[in-house]
């Protein structure tokens, strides 16, 4: 069927009435071209999200993941009842919300600032500075930290300890104090230039008739941010902000997994880490999978949370 | 700021204020993010004795290539960028294959099953099995120790697929969409024709994307790799920087000989950071010159 024909098809017949079938063979183009998507999404997102139910049965390695006998919530409880189920959870939390609390806002704030800028040329060129970091591998990210701040010969911890922001024997990458300030602002180092793009992209399309407005009201540079630039900016915020609330129970892995020693391990053991740690270290499979169902159910209500009430309070929201 | 009638605008004490600590405070960003890469240069260059006496702050001293020469001398090395190269340039081509043409399909408006793919999709963004699951997917799958484990699984990101989507909904207008079905041209040959070459913004953005992630793909490897011979480049710099395996015959080298090694490790560490990371910072500059549009196109209203 060509594809003039199915145009006047659709007219002739009111469109409810195409069957499946026939909007089948009139797309099957369409459909060839988005089905290698729908069967890698498939099979990857969707077989192990059928998996889960390994969180309520026993293991059987002759069986597989179907085949174990039902175990209703037992590897749940024991998660609960673990000595571990308290420090990874707030362990998670303290990371991911302290991430949130000072991550958040710096991309805003950096993107508003080198947005007054008014050569061109040192804007773009700060830019594409600010981006760098953005590429750099954790492995090697990690690696330039346990450089920058060993205790000895490190040029940030000698720096700091030389203006008497942190105390001489503090050694910055193995102590409880220490871990979560680390990660934290070396995190913004590493991404808020990139996080800020958005920010400019959306800075970018601010008319030119309200900043002509604004003048001609005589306002001062700062109240043209004030104004007219970072209301500009709310919806953007608005909805990364929603979508930054679905990772309040969720830490990048490798990170937190890079940075971890024996020294700051009471702070740093979060619910991902602890999770490879069982399932696939030590063979626990049911409890690492009840473990992670668990992480990822926190995650999926604190974001409809998040989305119920911006849109109540905003009227934005996700879908 | 408007870049326009730079002229005739008089700016008062409270503008020349704001102006100066938006200055200082660029200055300040630049030194912060700038200096320590700029260090790992120089570094790489230097005697160690000197930069951990912190003598090496704006020039390289006791100057030297030693580092990079044992750098070039280490098979582990090699192997490693092999195997990246090959993971990051056939999943690449592998994420651009299924992404491109699926983001056609859920961009054509009249396409009726685009809004069912699209929610199944993104629910996949935000609930997922969780780890053990998925291994024992790709177990069950035979790809544990194989290289497919690192280009096939995941080769659809659904974020990329979106942001794709919206860029070709924006800059495909309808009417040329009719104009080619009209003509009798199929979406095959209408995507390949006239979507694809429009579309050059939008596909270096998912492009650099996908392969800084395949890059940097550390995870994948850690989790469903155990072979030497298949390692990627991130797992040789992990054992390299992280381990403290910087010489091929571990560290276990005591007396004079230990003592050298030790010297010449933290120079081989710099230099290690140095030719891993080169190259992807590379490539940035050269898609730049799209990216502002594509993004802005793309995630804008995503």
């Amino acid at each position: 069927m060509s594809s003039i024909e199915r145009s006047l098809n659709v007219k002739a017949k009111p469109a409810r009435k195409r069957s499946f079938l026939s909007a089948l063979v009139s797309d099957y183009q369409l459909w060839l071209m988005i089905l290698p998507a729908i069967i890698v999404i498939f099979i990857f997102n969707y077989i192990p999200m059928y998996g889960v139910q390994l969180a309520f049965r026993d293991f059987d390695f002759t069986k597989g993941i179907t085949g174990g006998k039902w175990a209703g919530l037992k590897y749940f409880k024991q998660f609960f009842n673990s000595p571990m189920f308290w420090p990874t959870i707030v362990n998670t939390f303290r990371i991911a919300a302290t991430n949130i609390f000072f991550g958040f806002p710096a991309p805003i704030l950096l993107a508003l600032i080198l947005h007054q800028l008014r050569n061109q040329r040192i804007k773009e060129g700060l830019q594409t500075v600010v981006y760098m970091p953005h590429f750099i591998s954790t492995v090697v990210m990690v690696a330039m930290i346990n450089i920058m701040l060993s205790p000895r010969t490190g040029l940030v911890s000698n720096l700091l300890k030389s203006i008497g922001l942190v105390q001489p024997d503090t050694n910055l990458l193995g102590s409880t104090k220490t871990f979560v300030p680390v990660y934290v602002l070396t995190e913004i180092w590493q991404h808020c230039g990139w996080n800020s793009i958005i920010y400019f992209a959306a800075l970018s399309t601010v008319d030119q008739e309200l900043y002509d407005a604004c003048k001609i009201d005589g306002a001062n540079r700062l109240q043209t941010v004030r104004h007219i630039e970072i209301p500009a900016l709310v919806p953007t915020i608005v909805i990364l902000l929603i979508l930054n609330m679905g990772n309040v129970l969720n830490v990048g892995f490798e990170k937190v997994f890079l940075m971890q020693n024996s020294l700051n391990l009471p702070v740093s053991e979060v619910i991902s880490t602890y999770v490879y740690k069982i399932g696939l270290i030590s063979n626990q499979f049911s409890f690492g999978s009840a473990v992670g169902l668990f992480n990822t159910s926190v995650n999926f209500v604190f974001l409809i949370l998040t989305n119920v009430i911006a849109k109540r309070l905003a009227d934005i929201s996700l879908w | 700021m408007p870049k326009k009638n730079k002229e005739a605008v008089k700016y008062s004490l409270a503008d020349n204020i704001f102006e100066f600590f938006i200055i200082i405070f660029c200055i300040f960003v630049f030194i912060i993010v700038a200096y320590p890469l700029y260090f790992i240069v120089i570094a790489s260059f230097s005697d160690s004795t000197y930069v951990n006496q912190g003598l090496v702050i704006l020039t390289p001293k006791g100057f030297s290539t030693y580092g990079y020469s044992k750098i070039f001398e280490d098979t582990r090395i090699w192997t490693g960028y092999k195997n990246t190269l090959i993971y990051t340039l056939g999943g690449t081509a592998i994420n651009l294959l299924f992404t491109l043409p699926g983001a056609y399909a859920l961009a054509y408006k009249r396409f009726k099953a685009r809004k069912y793919i699209m929610r199944a999709f993104v629910f996949t963004m935000f609930f997922n099995g969780g780890l053990i699951p998925t291994y024992m997917l790709i177990r069950n799958l035979r790809m544990v120790d194989t290289m497919w484990v690192m280009m096939i699984p995941f080769c659809v990101n659904v974020y990329n697929l979106i942001i794709t989507r919206t860029f070709f909904e924006h800059t495909i207008p309808d009417e040329l969409y009719e104009a080619a079905i009209i003509d009798g041209c199929r979406h095959f040959k209408f995507f390949t024709t006239v979507v694809l070459p429009l579309s050059k913004a939008i596909i270096s953005v998912i492009f650099l994307y996908y392969m800084v992630g395949h890059w940097n793909n550390f995870f994948t490897a850690l989790i469903y790799l155990n072979k030497d011979n298949l390692q990627p480049l991130q797992i040789v710099l992990r054992n390299i920087l992280l381990s403290n395996q910087v010489f091929m015959e571990g560290a276990g080298m005591g007396g004079e000989a230990g003592g050298y090694a030790q010297r010449y490790a933290d120079q081989i560490k710099y230099g290690v950071i140095i030719v891993s990371t080169l190259p992807i910072l590379c490539l940035y500059p050269f898609i730049q010159k799209y990216f502002e549009e594509g993004i802005m196109i793309g995630a804008i209203k995503g």
